[in-house]
């Protein structure tokens, strides 16, 4: 028994790839804070659209600013402005759904059926929406993503806090005098964290996919600031001339994206409570 | 020790719980999971509660133990009404009745250090006991379960079930309560395990003076712990005596039911 629960599932091989994917970019992103092959935003038209050379390893854009390092200061924008997203998400739908789950009743009708209503919305189309009406702007965005991020992290968790709270550890607190709130902060968030992480990869993913889209459209950051959206949306006219300009953003969004859903599979096999077997006590 | 009135009284107490609608708007059916029970438990003394699964055994335990209030009586503990009193003074009562339940790994907070566990019930219910105390009176709860001090800072899944179940009745000691409520204490343990555990509640009545409520399925536990025995059969009392007369002389056919259906080794081999 004591041995058996002392080996638990290790990562499995996707979940390692994934990991080191995610933090590559995470790496990448450090270091355009610090340094850059070339500034970003400086133009040199007279290198324009030249392909990959000691100078420039991944080519120049239709105005000869530095592919590599537009890739390296997107990172860092795709990276910031879901991280934000994906904290107000959790910031507060975390403790929605901990409410809910704590007090049964109306409170949990209130909150799941607003629930059910924010999720009757298209994420991307609302948030295409949301930006358009406050105006584009990395802010706006990470508003815009992050306002879809608060039912997603409620409901799971108040999901995972329902189970426990029928556990005789809980019922065992109660007997000791312990309240509705301290026993979802003592007890059930450490015991929920679980789920929680591998749930803030997967919207780690969608954030970045959301963030791209919004740019893509011209409604993420704004120019001098780069990003990887609209790295692909100026090199749409390039297309034909010059594939590279869009092949090589569109290659960073989708191996991010990749490695966060590999990371995060990973990580529910290892850490998500509800795909446990049930390690019985006898 | 004032033996003259009783450390628990149960005054006709039942609950029922709503069950889904059979179809929409059909009036909700209800079950009755405990039907005017009604019992008292002197200082010291050990009742047994039996019957089978779903029987009403857990939820008398919830009502107890003011988990959750009856829909009708009374349980009064020294004499005071646990559902009638504001937070400060239902903290004060509480500290009188603890409870061990039944899977000793889920009554256990997976993430938390032993000495967490058991100086819980401290920490809730007797706040005057300052934090530097508490950490002498958690060794002193695991001493008295058999557990050193080396227990202090592992995790429950770093011990055996029998072990676990120690943290749990050493957390149930350690605000000196005067019941403890045992829901199917020994039933998820291993039949070696069990009468060590066992042993170790007789061992704590006799030294603490502590009341017993054993509420179990297994009639041979309740032979080996309890004077008295109350039987249970769909949320109601349908015989209640000594433990050694009722299982000797069962006068109620659901007793002899429940008799009957311990298994016996001898006749599985006589059977042959």
């Amino acid at each position: 028994m004591v041995e058996a629960m002392g080996q638990r599932r290790r990562l499995g091989v996707a979940a390692w790839t994934g990991g080191a994917i995610a933090a590559l970019v995470l790496l990448v992103g450090a270091v355009s804070l610090v340094w850059t092959p070339h500034d970003p935003a400086v133009m040199d038209v007279a290198n324009k659209l030249s392909g990959p050379s000691w100078s420039h390893p991944l080519g120049t854009d239709h105005f000869g600013r530095d592919t590599l390092s537009q890739l390296m200061v997107g990172a860092r924008v795709s990276i910031a402005v879901s991280l934000v997203a994906v904290g107000l998400g959790v910031g507060l739908g975390v403790p929605l759904g901990l409410l809910a789950a704590a007090r049964a009743g109306w409170i949990d009708e209130a909150v799941m059926r607003f629930n059910d209503l924010a999720f009757a919305f298209p994420a991307l189309l609302t948030a295409v929406l949301i930006t358009a009406l406050l105006g584009p702007g990395a802010i706006n965005a990470i508003l815009a993503i992050g306002i879809f991020n608060i039912p997603v992290f409620a409901r799971v968790a108040r999901g995972a806090a329902l189970a426990l709270w029928t556990r005789p550890f809980i019922q065992a607190a109660r007997l000791a005098g312990r309240g509705r709130t301290r026993i979802s902060i003592e007890h059930i968030l450490p015991n929920i964290a679980g789920a929680l992480i591998v749930q803030g990869t997967i919207q780690f993913a969608l954030a970045v996919l959301a963030e791209a889209g919004l740019s893509y459209l011209g409604l993420g950051s704004q120019p001098p600031e780069v990003s990887w959206g609209r790295m692909l949306n100026e090199a749409q006219t390039f297309l034909f001339l010059d594939p590279r300009l869009a092949i090589l953003p569109g290659l960073a969004i989708v191996v991010t994206v990749l490695g966060l859903n590999l990371l995060g599979d990973g990580l529910r096999d290892r850490l998500d409570p509800r795909l446990e077997p049930r390690r019985g006590g006898r | 020790m004032n033996t003259a009135s009783p450390v628990l009284e149960v005054r006709g107490v039942s609950r029922a719980y709503p069950l889904p609608r059979p179809r929409p708007l059909a009036p909700r059916p209800v079950r009755q999971a405990v039907a005017d029970v009604s019992l008292t438990l002197a200082r010291g003394e050990s009742l047994g509660i039996v019957g089978e699964s779903g029987c009403g055994k857990s939820t008398l335990a919830r009502l107890i133990t003011a988990l959750e209030p009856p829909d009708t009586g009374h349980v009064l503990i020294d004499g005071q009404d646990p559902n009638t009193l504001g937070k400060a003074a239902l903290r004060r009562l509480r500290r009188a009745v603890q409870m061990v339940f039944q899977d000793p790994l889920g009554s256990l907070d997976p993430r938390w250090p032993v000495w967490r566990i058991v100086a819980e019930p401290l920490a809730g219910l007797a706040p005057e006991v300052p934090r530097a105390d508490r950490r002498a009176r958690v060794i002193d709860a695991l001493a008295a379960v058999g557990l050193g001090k080396d227990a202090l800072d592992r995790y429950p899944h770093q011990f055996s079930g029998g072990q676990r179940q120690r943290i749990a009745i050493a957390r149930a000691l350690v605000t000196d309560p005067d019941i403890v409520v045992a829901d199917e204490p020994v039933s998820a343990l291993d039949v070696s395990v069990q009468a060590q555990v066992l042993n170790l509640f007789l061992e704590l009545r006799r030294r603490r003076g502590l009341a017993l409520l054993f509420i179990s399925h297994d009639l041979d536990v309740v032979r080996h712990v309890t004077e008295r025995v109350m039987v249970m059969d769909r949320g109601r009392v349908v015989e209640a005596g000594p433990t050694a007369e009722v299982l000797a002389h069962p006068a109620h056919p659901h007793t002899a039911a429940l008799m009957a259906a311990v298994p016996r080794l001898e006749a599985a081999w006589t059977g042959r």
